[in-house]
């Protein structure tokens, strides 16, 4: 079996931290090849060193058997390497058709840009792999999935034979990415190589032929998928052994700690987003919140910790009412918030992590005094927390957010408000975008806190995660509160009907 | 550079985040005073080959300005002179960049707080020591104020900043043109108004006589405690925190529970403070009194000064000084050689469009690094 990509012994530093450390990977023709490691792991410094973004230190690559220097993207494409990034990079006010010449538009008498026979063309290999795109569709106007799909039809169009996936399901819903399955194997049985970056175990297992596993930018080995089972997989990845199963103790319920009442809320759009909605979370339980995304969930927690005004009804936290309270006083009297967009909300990505883990008790001492920051008291906060929560960066506390992953930075955004010790924690989308170590310790604090006597509110769109980790699960439909269910007994079934907005009993 | 090579704190990392992509993240400090000096470099050597290109000789040109800046104590402290308002104004630009604003109504609030320096000179009569705290205060207060408009606009209706600054300089403009000749006019002229009374400047004769007879005023102790009392608010108070945290992300700051719009008003307060000084220090302190229909090209000049300071405290201080000696050293070079003054301008604003361009001599600093790594 001849290789196409063979990149031997590649090492690369970067100050304070070896991204890739003597790392071999051999990419065979016609396979889909995965490369699997947690977040941070050096997967994307290696993929990046593939098609030329960044410059190993050290280490040979050979491109179907020659060696060569790849020193910008402009070489790997010339070698027939393309990359479908996980952030697509089109233009949304384009056609599909504008989109994928972009760089390279056909002329016709030299002056004009032939856009029909590149949609022509487009389409023929559109028709050709099963992408289904319509060539003169605007990018704003066409899904998710479909953008994706564009983005491989770009690479494809540049005539790349190899392919670089990167962590493509992160953005696709279930549907998608059965769909995305298909092209790839339609891909390889059409001769083209794959590799997959990715951290999602059932993935490789539904489609790699083989995947080679690194930890902390060390190769730890290559096995073929079929001969190997996921949780084999998770250990070599992790370097020990994982519970997909969350333990649990049983439950202790105590009292009522967060209570809302008819609250009525707008969305961004200026209608009801959260219709005459009450709910309440006791001491010592994980209420899961499940619902397809934007049916309320948003407005939910954004009104709970103060976000989003309330038009009507009422919020009370340990029987006070908060529904008017400032967003810093709710933070004061118990409540934490793991906010869904971490970039967005839930970090100043241009100051230190350090920085960033005081972000709601700067103010307060010992991390100042008098309106003076106390810069030792912050590092060894911030210390602490990378610590227990295992951040890592290439400096520390030091390390500024933007430059981490987005697996650690969603960890230190944890860590920052499990260590807030509240009352009541409220955890959307936690564990959004990490592998499964991570994952598996994300799941094991969230309990600690329950078991602590403290409340969960977990909103999450992955119903196994809510099923797994959830006491009592309500489930949001339009703004509404279907139903709650004792998780212990319900079904996924049962919590399907109910999130499409059938009530118990209105079902035949 | 190679010795700023082995602090790690002064090198650039490479991070990579999950999407594969290449982020720099630049952390401040020696990098960045590299950067600004090539700029300035490079700004020279773009006025030597205007020089050149109008036939005179540059060697002689920069000759002359830096003796017009520096030849004796006089013209050191005109330079100085010159400077210090700049530093009030990029000072202003800086703390407003920090915190997410941009500043650009810093003209209008140094016309405030020279009118109102003006105003209570010309009206009070106080001893000098009291005299001169009671100016600046005004000054102040007047600055913050004038800016309390544009931050609230931009709070309350998201109105921006440039937009409402730009017009209250010109409200500013026609506000001194009005109060000026009605209330406080020269004996003879019309378009100015009367001498500040010697009680009354930050002119000081132990100061000009130190100089020998230069313009150099009080002003610019003022702006040096103000450049040391900047650096400590951003960097190590609650306060400089809060005002950061908004300017870099409100969405984050607003989930923390810090308060938004207060932090916009406060910011541009502060800002109209330092722009409101500049105005004394330039109206009370360089000049003698204030003339109407000129709108003070220090205001906008601040802009330049932070962004060739890197918009942190002391690179303005330094900057400042420099711009203050190319502009106070032009007019000897014009007299000495013919060169027309406004290559001095042409200069410093060269030197804008690198530093605002620094990304290009980043990646020039990047190229070299790797060639060199390459040859070894």
């Amino acid at each position: 079996m001849e290789y196409v990509v063979e990149m031997q012994n590649i090492r690369k530093a970067f100050p304070g931290i070896v991204a890739n450390d003597n790392i071999t990977f051999n990419l065979k023709k016609g396979e889909i090849h995965a490369l699997l490691g947690e977040n941070g792991a050096g997967k994307s410094t290696l993929m990046s060193i593939l098609f030329g973004l960044i410059q190993p230190d050290s280490g040979v690559i050979k491109i179907r058997g020659k060696e060569v220097k790849i020193s910008n993207p402009n070489v790997a494409n010339d070698l027939g390497i393309g990359m479908v990034h996980q952030h697509f990079k089109l233009v949304h006010n384009f056609t599909i058709t504008e989109n994928i010449i972009l760089g390279l538009e056909p002329k016709k008498a030299k002056l004009f840009v032939d856009i029909k026979s590149a949609a022509q063309r487009i389409k023929e290999v559109s028709e050709k792999y099963g992408l289904n795109v319509d060539p003169y569709a605007k990018i704003e106007d066409i899904s998710v999935g479909m953008q994706q799909r564009v983005e491989i039809l770009k690479m494809l169009y540049r005539n790349a034979e190899i392919l670089i996936f990167d962590e493509p399901t992160a953005v696709l819903t279930p549907q998608e990415i059965t769909e995305l399955m298909k092209i790839m194997k339609n891909l390889v049985s059409e001769g083209k190589s794959i590799i997959l970056i990715t951290h999602k175990l059932k993935e490789i297992k539904a489609v790699a032929d083989r995947c080679t596993v690194i930890r902390r930018g060390k190769y730890i080995g290559t096995v073929n998928v079929a001969s190997t089972d996921e949780a084999e997989m998770a250990r070599m990845m992790v370097g020990r052994e994982i519970s997909f199963k969350v333990d649990k103790k049983p439950q202790e319920k105590g009292d009522v700690i967060l209570s809302v009442e008819n609250l009525n809320v707008l969305s961004n759009k200026k209608v009801l987003g959260l219709k005459n909605f009450s709910l309440s979370v006791h001491r010592g339980e994980i209420l899961g919140v499940a619902g397809v995304e934007g049916n309320g969930q948003a407005e939910l927690v954004e009104a709970i910790t103060g976000l989003r005004r309330v038009e009507s009804g009422k919020i009370f936290l340990n029987g006070t009412d908060i529904t008017n309270l400032p967003i810093k006083k709710r933070i004061r009297s118990g409540i934490a918030h793991i906010p869904e967009d971490r970039q967005k909300r839930g970090l100043v990505l241009d100051y230190s992590i350090e920085d960033n883990m005081v972000l709601e008790i700067y103010d307060t001492p010992p991390y100042s005094k008098n309106g003076i920051l106390n810069p030792a008291a912050i590092r060894k906060h911030a210390e602490k927390i990378i610590e227990s929560f295992d951040v890592r960066s290439g400096k520390g506390p030091e390390a500024i957010a933007r430059s981490l992953s987005g697996g650690n930075q969603q960890k230190a955004i944890i860590g920052r408000e499990i260590e807030l010790d509240p009352d009541i924690l409220i955890a959307v989308q936690p564990t959004r975008g990490l592998d499964v170590g991570s994952i598996e310790y994300i799941h094991k604090r969230l309990v600690e806190q329950r078991d602590a006597g403290k409340a969960v509110l977990l909103v999450s769109l992955e119903l196994d995660e809510i099923m797994n980790l959830s006491d009592r699960i309500a489930i949001v439909n339009n703004g509404e509160l279907i139903g709650i269910v004792n998780a212990s007994e319900t079904d996924e079934n049962e919590i399907g009907l109910m999130m499409a907005g059938l009530r118990k009993g209105e079902r035949a | 550079m190679s010795n700023l090579e082995n602090k790690p704190n002064n090198q650039e990392m490479e991070g990579l985040t999950e999407t594969g992509k290449i982020k720099k993240v630049r952390i401040k400090g020696n990098r960045n005073l590299v950067v600004s000096l090539l700029a300035i470099l490079f700004g020279l050597i773009a006025g030597a080959i205007y020089m050149l290109a109008i036939g005179k000789n540059p060697i002689t040109g920069y000759y002359f300005i830096l003796s017009g800046g520096l030849k004796n104590l006089e013209r050191i402290g005109n330079t100085l002179a010159t400077a210090t308002p700049l530093i009030f104004t990029g000072l202003s630009a800086a703390f407003a960049f920090r915190t997410g604003l941009f500043n650009i109504g810093a003209p209008g609030q140094m016309l405030m707080g020279g009118l109102c320096s003006t105003a209570l000179a010309l009206t009070l009569n106080l001893p000098q020591y009291l005299f001169l705290p009671v100016i600046l205060l005004g000054s102040m207060l007047s600055g913050a104020l004038w800016a309390i408009v544009p931050g609230f606009l931009k709070a309350k209706f998201n109105v921006h900043e440039v937009v409402s600054g730009i017009m209250l300089n010109w409200t500013a403009y026609w506000i001194v043109y009005y109060i000026i000749p009605t209330y406080f006019k020269a004996e003879y002229l019309e378009t100015e108004s009367a001498m500040i009374p010697a009680n009354a400047s930050l002119k000081v004769g132990w100061l000009s006589s130190l100089f020998q007879g230069s313009f150099i005023n009080l002003g610019l102790f003022v702006a040096i405690v103000a450049v040391v009392l900047i650096a400590f608010i951003l960097d190590k108070t609650v306060l400089g925190y809060e005002l950061k945290s908004v300017g870099y992300n409100r969405h984050a700051a607003e989930y923390a529970g810090i308060s938004v719009n207060k932090n916009i008003i406060l910011s541009m307060m502060i800002a109209g403070a330092l722009s409101g000084l500049a105005g004394a220090a330039f109206y009370v302190g360089y000049a003698s009194n204030m003339q109407i229909g000129v709108m003070p090209s220090q205001g906008f000049d601040g802009i330049a000064v932070s962004l060739l300071g890197n918009n942190t405290p002391y690179g303005v201080l330094g900057a400042a000084i420099f711009f203050g000696l190319l502009h106070s050293g032009k007019g000897f070079m014009n007299a000495m050689t013919k060169i027309p003054p406004e290559i001095a301008d042409t200069i410093i604003a060269t030197i804008i469009y690198f530093s605002a361009t620094s990304i290009f001599i980043e990646r020039m600093l990047d190229a070299l690094k790797r060639r060199k790594r390459g040859a070894k």
